[in-house]
């Protein structure tokens, strides 16, 4: 299960970040940032290597001591869940593509990725 | 004892284990050549020599003691893992071969003496070695070159009688010269002790190995740990890394299958550490980095749970930290020594969780060492020795195996004294090299962010270790990246530590731009920390001491009052600049000129937007928007409490300089530039905001440009693409971010109200006064000065076209190349309002192909804007097309005198040459005349006269000429002679009657000359009638110089009877003419075709009689019997 799940922009800045409540959400912000680095990086090579060929998955981006960044997975129920309700937001009319998520249904799904507080 | 560096690993461990050496008998002090001989040892060690380490002795050394061998190791039991002076005494103190050196010639004089001198020392050495299996080798420094092997029978004698005194192996003693080669000598023998320290080490290792079989698992667990590093510490002295990488990796598991407790936990862990540090080092030095990063995987997995004793749960995280520490140093050395490393996969991240580490050390020991004990007596961790036995090992109860402390008081109080220990280590220190060490890795490997986050982390202990100044510098540098990359969240936690930072050091103007950011729309905090840190922003200004920051260590924040009160009775230096560049700060300002150009006559309109994100209202007292260009426009743009301008647009009030918090307000600027501006570029350099009042604290705002910060141009974007913007929102109330910056606008000139109109009949004909009308009207309500007309070819075309055009304003004669493309400013003088003035303009073009032409009208006027008169400048452009176009195609050709084409024409004999003038030109052409310029080579037969005067060619009509002419003998049989020109003179037929003629050259193509050596002609009455005699006489002219033979015959034919020679065989005379009578007597009527003359020449076979027939005529008209002469006869009858 997910500690933290957020969804950036291609600008870098986050659309939706959410994390567990019980635990330092400054961390996980600075820990899904960092791994950007890892993002940026894979993409400018995909894009100079195989344009066409280009894979969703990015993979695990770092290991952490504790936590494992993985990048936009596909071979996982998890983000293809994800993915649907992110497809859903964007599909809504009122949603201006670049806003940050603010739909119920989308946190819904959130919660349900979520590893639960007890 | 416990020191600083307490979790450091030895040195010894660390280094690379080379054999050890010891050389006695060198007095390098005083003795020169023994001073060259181990400096030939010592220097330029490079790779490419054996790994040894020397090290001079005396003599008599005293070696460490052997202990005596055990014997059954049934009784034993061990007290720790590896003794703290193991590996030093194996590298540094017990060698693996004793060299003797002395100086002895195989021809010395008292060579017996020496020899028992040596012997003794020999001795003397090996009684200090007792026990141990160190080799000993002697080397005679000898003066004398040494004869080959074999030779010198007395040194081979000698040689073992030495051998013999000294109890050595021939092996072992060596002969040193003391000659020019010293140091291939001493490689040499570097090289042979070398293999004898290798024996030696070999021998250490089987010993170590033999002890295996008395050992028990139950009692002796530790020997199996100790006796595998040993063999593996051996295994890399004698340099067998692999198999030393094997004993280590055994090691390493026989250690983690020791019983642990928390008495032996630090021991086990220790030597664990050690273990893995071997063996990683020695995986990176055999260019295996994945084995060594799985294997320091594994080893943190297995350690990191095992704390040991709760109380000093610190000590466990400093092993943790320091184990991340060395792998990063082993790893960042093996890159520099050629191993490639990636982003995901660098030494970076073993510094940053060795910094974690160093964190949560440093919070346990706050939590641990908190309570206020004294440092205990007597010290629990004093030993008698002053270092440990065995590492990793408590000093209060050394070897102590057993599970339970011996004296659970001593043991209380031995934590304690560590526990008061940590309380003096620099912890944030340690944390802030570590994190730059991780920094300094990130940047490398391409990690931006993550380096962000470090100087973060760097910053906040910064901030913990009470050094605010290096804080600030660090969170102010990573606040931009933040900032650009639009983390809101992120920034919001730097600037709240950046915040206690300033207000700590009291920092005036630091904690001004801090507050304001932190009030303004990117912070993310919440509505009553905004409020109190405005409250606080407010006090400021006001020159009053601030609120304290909540979390700010008390003590730090009561300094800080004091700090801030001195500011207070401070005077002077009050006022501040703010810069903002891209900082969100409690304002915002757009500033926009209404259109991205004005004309010089409408006046300059700017607006400017502010509104403010705080919680309370604020109020300012001067703004000023700054201009590019002209320092003369600021003065429009300022709005002052006490300012009473007219320009400004809306009533000042004191309602204006207050801004409600979510309100936008506008305020509008309007201005008339100057003429010299036109075509400039007029920029907001800044926007200036004061707020505050001269007698508090006076801040003035800066933006850059036209305002905005890091988001609002994304903000812009999005607003545009959003929904919402649908243009419901009245213009007053304007939606703050449907607002775009428009930071310049340009001046251009006023709009000209002139007409140019252009009349003229495309396309134009080459080489023709092609006339364009131009007429110019003014629309203007008053005079238009100056009227100045440019026209002619634009420029900016290709260049050969400005070669072949050529523009005047008079039409009456025809332009030649001294004439220009471009007639510029041709005066017209003054239009009165509605006066027109029209200019023709002749082009004359040489070659075809489309031009643009320009008409570039200018002027001045004045006119009125906002009151004040002005002069512009206008102009108007007007460009067209022309298409040049070839008036005629000539076509010519050469046919003979039988209207048949000819290939080539015949010297003397007359020819035609025909012209066709086809009119290309979509207007009437009407042809002056035309002309026929022949060229020497060419005679015309009559006086050629233009049959074409006066044409008048429409569109696609045809005019012929035909012109008799001959050629005169050319030298050579065969030639290719000019013909000369064809002029034609043109007009068009619309033209005015005093329009020049056009005069088109043709030059006319070579044509083929041959010379005939026999030409023949008829000379025959152009009709014959039936039955009626019908003379013909053929001329035959020879044209050689020489005689000819000529056969001719005349072929019978149906139509005619003839009389006259039917076959005839003639001699003609050079240059002589024969003549030959015929009469033919035709039979019928019609075109008929003359009996055909064949003529043959002797000489010339080529010239056939078809050729020489093309000269006569192939045919007659034979009209029929006339009735009247029929009906005359009768009558007559």
């Amino acid at each position: 299960m997910a500690v933290c799940i957020a969804v950036i922009a291609k600008e870098n800045y986050p659309l939706y970040i959410r994390s567990v409540p019980t635990q330092n959400e400054l961390k996980f912000h600075y820990t899904v940032h960092t791994s950007l680095d890892v993002v940026e990086e894979k993409i400018s090579a995909v894009g100079k290597a195989m344009a066409d060929q280009r894979e969703l998955y990015l993979g695990l981006l770092y290991p952490t001591e504790d936590y494992k960044v993985y990048g936009y997975v596909t071979n996982s129920k998890m983000f293809r869940k994800l993915h649907n309700s992110f497809t859903d937001v964007m599909c809504n009319p009122f949603y201006n593509p670049g806003d940050t998520i603010q739909s119920k249904a989308f946190d819904g799904m959130v919660s349900v990725m979520m590893v639960q507080a007890s | 004892m416990m020191s600083p560096t307490q979790w450091d690993l030895p040195p010894e461990l660390c280094c690379r284990p080379m054999a050890f050496v010891a050389l006695t008998g060198l007095d390098v002090t005083y003795n020169a050549i023994h001073r060259a001989i181990w400096d030939a040892f010592c220097a330029n060690r490079r790779a490419d020599r054996v790994p040894i380490s020397f090290k001079v002795l005396p003599g008599d050394h005293e070696y460490p003691k052997c202990r005596t061998k055990r014997t059954s190791y049934e009784w034993y039991i061990p007290k720790g893992i590896l003794k703290t002076g193991w590996m030093n005494k194996h590298l540094n103190l017990v060698p693996a071969l004793v060299v003797l050196f002395y100086e002895l010639d195989w021809d010395d004089p008292v060579w017996k003496e020496k020899q028992s001198e040596c012997a003794t020392k020999v001795e003397i050495v090996r009684t200090s070695l007792q026990g141990r299996n160190t080799k000993v080798a002697v080397v005679l420094i000898q003066k004398k070159t040494p004869l080959p092997p074999g030779e010198d029978l007395v040194a081979s004698e000698r040689a073992a009688s030495l051998c013999n005194a000294c109890d050595l192996s021939g092996k072992s003693l060596f002969v040193l010269p003391h000659t020019d080669h010293l140091v291939g000598y001493i490689i040499r023998l570097e090289n042979a002790f070398y293999e004898h320290a290798q024996t030696y080490y070999y021998t250490e290792i089987r010993r170590v190995k033999s002890h295996k079989e008395f050992l028990n698992k139950t009692t002796h667990q530790l020997l199996f740990v100790r006796h595998q590093f040993k063999i593996a510490f051996f295994s890399e002295l004698k340099q067998d890394t692999q198999n030393a990488l094997k004993y280590y990796r055994t090691a390493y598991s026989l250690v983690h299958e020791l019983r642990t407790h928390e008495t032996n936990m630090l021991e086990i862990k220790t030597m664990a550490g050690f273990t893995n540090y071997k063996i990683c080092r020695l995986c990176f030095q055999h260019n295996t980095p994945l084995d060594a990063i799985a294997q320091f995987r594994k080893h943190i997995d297995l350690c990191k749970k095992k704390i040991g004793s709760a109380e000093l749960a610190f000590e466990h995280t400093a092993w943790m930290s320091k184990q991340f520490q060395s792998f990063g140093d082993l790893f960042d050395e093996a890159i520099k020594l050629g191993l490639t490393a990636i982003q995901t996969q660098n030494p970076g991240f073993y510094y940053q969780q060795a910094a974690y580490y160093a964190q949560e050390r440093k919070q346990q020991a706050a939590h641990m060492c908190a309570h206020e004990v004294r440092y205990p007596t007597p010290d629990p961790l004093e030993t008698l020795s002053g270092a440990l036995d065995f590492y990793g090992q408590r000093a209060w109860r050394q070897g102590h195996q057993s599970i339970d402390p011996p004296d659970a008081e001593k043991e209380k109080v031995g934590i304690q004294a560590l526990q008061v220990k940590e309380k003096d280590v620099p912890h944030s220190e340690l944390i802030i090299a570590l994190l730059s060490n991780a920094v300094a890795q990130f940047k490398k490997y391409k990690c931006p962010r993550m380096k962000s986050h470090l100087m973060v982390q760097m910053g906040e202990e910064y901030y913990h270790a009470k050094d605010y100044t290096k804080a600030l510098k660090l969170l102010d540098y990573v606040m931009c990246d933040y900032r650009t990359e639009r983390w809101w969240s992120l920034l919001t936690s730097i600037l709240g530590t950046a915040l206690r930072c300033s207000y700590l050091m009291a920092h005036v103007k630091d904690y001004i731009t801090y507050s304001m950011e932190l009030i303004g729309r990117a912070s993310t905090l919440w509505e009553d920390q905004k409020s109190r840190i405005e409250k606080n922003l407010i006090k400021v200004l006001m020159n009053e001491v601030p609120e304290a920051e909540p979390d700010c260590d008390p003590a730090s924040a009561k300094a800080a009052q004091a700090l801030w009160s001195d500011r207070v009775s401070l005077a002077g230096s009050n006022r501040f600049t703010i810069e903002l560049l891209n900082v969100g700060i409690l304002l915002q300002c757009k500033a926009r000129f209404l259109s991205p150009s004005f004309h010089l006559d409408d006046p300059v309109q700017l607006h400017l937007y502010l509104k403010a994100d705080c919680p309370h209202p604020v109020r300012f007292s001067k703004l000023c928007v700054s201009l590019s260009n002209q320092v003369l426009y600021n003065q429009f743009c300022v709005v002052e409490e006490s300012c009473k301008s007219q320009d400004i647009l809306e009533p000042l009030s004191q309602e204006n300089m207050c801004l409600v918090p979510g309100k936008t307000r506008k305020y509008s600027f309007k201005f008339v530039a100057k003429t010299e501006d036109v075509g400039k570029k007029i920029e907001i350099t800044a926007v200036d905001l004061m707020l505050g009042t001269d007698n508090g604290r006076c801040v003035l705002l800066n933006w850059r440009g036209g305002g905005g910060d890091a988001a609002s141009s994304h903000e812009a974007i999005q607003a545009a693409r959003s929904f919402r913007s649908r243009g419901r929102v009245p213009e007053q109330h304007a939606q703050w971010d449907t607002v775009s910056i428009q930071a310049s606008t340009m001046i251009i000139s006023r709009v000209p109200k002139i007409s140019v109109q252009l009349s003229h009949k495309p396309p134009a004909l080459s080489n023709e006064m092609y006339c364009i009308c131009v007429s110019i009207q003014s629309n203007e309500k008053t005079v238009a000065k100056d009227v100045k007309l440019t026209a002619g070819l634009k420029p900016g075309q290709d260049a050969n076209l400005t070669q072949s055009t050529q523009v005047t304003l008079n039409g009456l004669e025809v332009c030649d190349e001294s004439h220009p493309a471009l007639l510029p400013d041709i005066a017209i003088g003054d239009l009165q309002p509605g006066e027109k003035v029209e200019k023709s303009l002749y082009v004359c073009c040489v070659t075809t192909g489309p031009r643009i032409f320009l008409f570039h009208v200018a002027y001045t006027m004045t006119t009125q804007a906002e009151g004040t008169d002005i002069t512009c400048k206008c102009h108007k452009d007007e460009t067209v097309t022309i298409e040049t176009v070839v008036p005629f195609d000539v076509a010519m050709k050469f046919v003979s005198t039988k209207f048949e084409h000819l290939e080539r024409v015949y010297v003397d004999v007359p020819f035609l040459l025909m012209t066709d003038i086809l009119s290309a030109s979509p207007w009437p052409l009407h042809l002056v005349s035309s002309q026929l310029l022949l060229a020497p080579t060419m005679v015309a037969l009559d006086e050629p006269q233009s049959q074409v005067e006066h044409v008048v060619l429409q569109t696609g009509e045809c005019a012929s000429e035909c012109f008799s002419l001959q050629c005169p003998p050319v030298l050579n049989g065969t030639s290719s002679v000019a013909s000369g020109q064809y002029l034609i003179s043109w007009k068009r037929c619309s033209s005015c009657a005093d329009a020049p003629v056009v005069t088109t050259v043709v030059t006319l193509s070579h044509v083929m000359v041959e010379t005939i050596p026999l030409y023949v002609h008829a000379e025959l009455p152009s009709f014959g009638r039936v039955r009626e005699s019908l003379p013909v006489r053929y001329h035959i002219q020879n044209r050689t110089g020489l005689v000819q033979d000529v056969e001719m015959s005349v072929e019978p034919s149906d139509a005619f009877m003839f009389s006259g020679l039917k076959q005839v065989r003639l001699r003609i005379l050079p240059g002589a003419e024969h003549e030959m009578l015929y009469n033919f007597y035709p039979l019928m009527a019609g075109y008929q075709n003359l009996p055909l003359l064949n003529i043959s020449l002797l000489r010339f076979p080529t010239v056939s009689g078809q050729l020489l027939r093309r000269f006569l005529p192939s045919r007659i008209f034979v009209k029929p019997q006339g009735r009247q002469a029929e009906d005359a006869s009768i009558a007559a009858a």
